[in-house]
């Protein structure tokens, strides 16, 4: 009896002290750390006071909005949202008659898209804020985004792809902007069995040539690949230039249950391109022109329309028939990025499951091409000895690396989803000198002009995929989110958490004074060449063709001209071609007309803007504008009559009793 | 032309402090010139909603943006909230909102006269002559600055009866006057006018001082 009174005693305590060290606990520490690590100054650092600014811009992904968030660093404040493959009714993209052929593809209208990667042009090798590219992963699309006026310019799709994945990134003149395949197809489509995988299945690496001057691409060639899944990509640059650097895994060409089929291989591959050589080939009249469908979507600046093309063939080149042109070289497991350092030696593998970074040498990789170091091939493309290439391997500084960027100062930060922790580690020793945690489970990395021979190493942005308890909740789905880091001194320090957008896959940085003096103010009335612009209110009127009723609107602080209108008969297609004619910063007036089946316009001073708006009802119905513009702006409405089909109600259009243009 | 010239340097040559007056005389009165390129006054307006402010610059000829493209469009744009009639702006004019200003033709004339004028007299070489010059110009400024006022103050006082704000003066009960400042700053519902002369402003100044010593100088040197 004594004895089991005892031993029950014992359970007793073990139970207690045991109970001591549970999670809920474990909990409190992690947390108290978290804040912990908080150094007393960090307020004053991403302290921006109000009315100064920033002295970086962000540009992050909007991951599955489709959208590119623009931020201010160090203060973490969100100034715009661009909308670039997903519709935007606060602005009107996508429903508008101007912007809905951006969203045109191969498919039809597609309202949607996930934004990935975000990449600033650049010139000699520094990122020169000009545009911002930034790939979609669904239907495989690239756009550009001008940063004098923050505005998609051009969407062009990419035929024969499928996860445009390992994109958007750009070489280091901008020569090129670079479009990967993550999921294999049939090319050309066809009805084939999805068992017939293996060998049938190809990928694409698109390489799109941008204009200098207008920025415009145009797909210079694609490189059919075998049909493993290309992750990440990164060009080379300084001594590498003129590669690019894709990171593959599913070489297994596995076509189910991927999570396990695809990670057999202990070593998958990073394609080496040698784009350079690839570009002489296609210039002396190489490559075989194929036919492909693709929507190439331009925006006039000048009429403030997009116009959508279908190009009807692309340039294909075969590895086979660019020999030493590209490799494989072999790397630790499902690497994920793949990136490469700012003096363009080190070529790192983000080894997402073997725990392992694994760090090419591009003058390794020379010697091994002209010594013929070559471990067999796989479809005709020569593995290259993983020794022959290889400069050395960090093993197991986290867990499920991700990304990697880079200071100055030859280290390198890589992201551990599994970990959920930045690492900064110093490429040459391999060696890791700091680790810090992050909340939670962080994805990309981006120190601004982190793709370029200088980056500007003060800022490091992590963006997390889960933040749990980091924010107050807002129901089961909660925001992601970014944190800042100062990466200045020998230890990271963290400074800030803000909330993203969407799932922020990628962010592209730049110091504010590159692209702040460029950024447009206004556009010039006098420039404004949209076919239905109305330059002066006198010059406003309404037009009926059949059942077609063209509104030539002006509005100006506060009112509509006209903004009394009859004669619209029900069964009627009525068209707002709205002309914003204010010409002072800042005062964008917008339209929204009661039971349109579209959004309302959000139309800035200089622009002409179009809704359609198709009469159900018999009535009087008013419409208005949305944007305060002024202490009159709840004055700023108007109303539009409506008659019953056919009946003979006389067209009439008046401001103030008047017909515009005829008072006086 | 080149005979005339030559005639100058050999004068010149032998009258140096006569080179002197002259030259301060027709430089003086060259520098009118300046009206034709730069503005004579300017008014500029800040409020919260402008930290650029909006700037009018008052031309002999016209009116122009002051700060920022369109100032003018815009100032003329807020004046509609207060009934203060329109600018005379080209567009103002086409459309018939505004009349337009006769001294912008009567202006250029006089001072295109005063130009010809000072350099006659200059090369005349009579100090009288000078100093008559300068009487006009200070006779023709005060009736200019004084015309000036009268717009200021038409512009302020003649205002629509509809005008969307009707603002009453808190002291006189009497409806608010929006005249801008004549010289200098003045408060004007959420704006802060100042108002200044500017270059042309400056070089009718310069040139009007320049007379004043051929003047003197001349004087001296008929004394010799």
């Amino acid at each position: 009896m004594k004895t089991i009174f005892r031993s029950l005693l014992f359970i007793l305590v073990a139970a207690v002290s045991l109970n001591s060290c549970a999670p809920t606990g474990s909990n409190k520490e992690t947390k108290g750390t978290a804040k912990g690590a908080i150094a007393g100054n960090a307020a004053e650092k991403v302290y921006v006071a109000p009315g100064e600014h920033d002295s970086h811009y962000a540009f992050l992904s909007g991951g599955f909005s489709g959208q590119l968030a623009v931020y201010g660093l160090p203060s973490g404040r969100l100034f715009r949202v661009i909308p670039v493959f997903s519709q935007d009714p606060e602005k009107g993209y996508g429903y508008n008659e101007e912007t809905k052929p951006m969203l045109m593809t191969s498919h039809g209208f597609i309202p949607w898209g996930d934004s990935h990667h975000p990449d600033i042009s650049q010139t000699s090798g520094s990122v020169d804020g000009r545009w911002v590219f930034i790939n979609e992963n669904n239907t495989p699309r690239i756009a550009r985004i001008s940063l004098e006026t923050f505005e998609t310019e051009e969407i062009i799709e990419i035929p024969n792809s499928a996860g445009n994945h390992s994109s958007s990134f750009v070489t280091e003149n901008t020569e090129y902007v670079v479009a990967g395949t993550r999921f294999g197809v049939p090319i050309p489509q066809r009805d084939i069995s999805i068992k017939d995988y293996k060998g049938n299945f190809k990928a694409s690496l698109t390489f799109l040539k941008v204009d200098p001057e207008t920025g415009h691409m145009n797909i210079a060639f694609q490189v059919r690949m075998p049909g493993f899944d290309y992750d990440l990509s990164h060009p080379g640059r300084g001594k590498s230039h003129g590669w690019f650097f894709f990171s593959t895994y599913n070489t297994e060409e596995a076509h189910s249950l991927l999570e396990v089929n695809a990670s057999q291989n202990d070593k998958d591959f990073i394609a080496a391109i040698n784009w350079k050589k690839i570009e002489e080939y296609v210039k002396n009249g190489g490559g075989k022109k194929e036919p492909a469908k693709y929507a190439h979507n331009l925006w006039n600046d000048d009429e403030h329309s997009a116009t959508s093309t279908m190009e009807k063939e692309v340039l294909v080149v075969e590895p086979k028939d660019v020999p030493g042109a590209i490799f494989f070289l072999p790397t630790a497991k499902s690497p994920h990025g793949c990136d490469v350092d700012p003096s363009g030696e080190y070529i790192i593998g983000n080894g997402k499951l073997a725990a392992a970074m694994t760090v090419h040498s591009f003058t390794k990789m020379q010697k091994a091409i002209a010594d013929k170091a070559f471990d067999g091939e796989k479809y005709g493309i020569p593995v290259i000895k993983f020794d022959a290439v290889n400069y050395g391997v960090l093993d197991q500084p986290g867990l499920g690396p991700l990304h990697t960027e880079f200071d100055t100062r030859g280290n390198a930060y890589t992201t551990f989803f599994i970990s959920s922790e930045v690492v900064k580690w110093n490429i040459k020793d391999l060696k890791v000198i700091d680790r810090h945690p992050v909340y939670y489970s962080v994805g990309h990395l981006m120190i601004p002009g982190g793709n370029s021979q200088h980056p500007d190493d003060k800022y490091l942005v992590a963006m997390n995929k889960i933040t749990k308890d980091r924010y107050l909740p807002t129901g089961p789905e909660v925001c992601q989110s970014a944190q800042l880091f100062d990466i200045s001194g020998e230890k990271m320090e963290l400074l800030l958490d803000f909330p993203t957008i969407g799932e922020p896959h990628y962010a592209a940085g730049i110091a504010a004074d590159k692209v702040a003096p460029k950024s447009r103010k206004i556009y010039k009335l006098e420039e404004n060449k949209h076919p239905y612009a109305v330059k002066n209110e006198a010059e406003s009127k309404v037009v009926r063709k059949g059942n077609e009723v063209h509104i030539y609107m002006t509005m100006i602080r506060s009112h509509f001209s006209p903004d009394n209108i009859e004669g619209v008969r029900v069964g009627d297609k009525v068209f707002f071609h709205v002309t914003n004619l204010e010409q002072d910063y800042d005062v964008p007036h917008g339209i929204a007309m009661i039971g349109a089946n579209t959004s309302e316009m959000l139309i800035m001073p200089g622009r002409t803007s179009t809704i359609i708006w198709e009469p159900k009802e018999v009535g009087v119905w008013p419409f208005y504008c949305t944007d305060f513009c002024s202490a009159l702006h709840q004055e700023m409405q108007g109303y539009i009559r409506v008659s019953p089909r056919g009946a003979k109600t006389p067209l009439t259009y008046t401001l103030d009793g008047d017909v515009p243009g005829t008072d006086e | 032309m080149v005979s005339l010239f030559k005639t100058e340097l050999t004068q010149f040559k032998l009258y140096k402090i006569m080179k002197i007056s002259k030259i301060l005389m027709v430089v003086g009165s060259l520098l009118l010139l300046g009206l034709f390129v730069f503005p004579l006054w300017k008014i500029t307006l800040l409020a919260p909603q402008y930290p650029e402010p909006l700037g009018l610059n008052i031309h002999i000829t016209h009116l122009s943006d002051g700060v920022q493209f369109n100032d003018v469009k815009n100032i003329d744009l807020l004046n509609h909230y207060i009934g203060m009639a329109h600018l005379p702006t080209e567009e103002n004019i086409k459309t018939g909102k505004a009349e337009p200003f006769v001294e912008f033709k009567i202006f250029p004339i006089v001072v295109g006269i005063m130009v010809v004028l000072g350099v006659v007299f200059g090369f005349m070489g009579k100090p009288n002559l000078y100093l008559t010059w300068l009487i006009i110009m200070i006779l023709l400024g005060i009736a200019g600055l004084y015309d000036f006022y009268n717009w200021l103050y038409i512009y302020g006082h003649n205002l629509d009866p509809n005008a969307i704000l009707k603002i009453t003066d808190p002291v006189t009960g009497k409806p608010m006057g929006y005249q801008p400042p004549f010289f200098g700053y003045k408060k004007i519902l959420n704006f802060e006018v100042y108002s200044y002369p500017d270059i042309g402003a400056y070089a009718i100044a310069a040139g009007m001082v320049l007379a004043f010593f051929a003047w003197i100088t001349g004087k001296k040197e008929v004394k010799r």
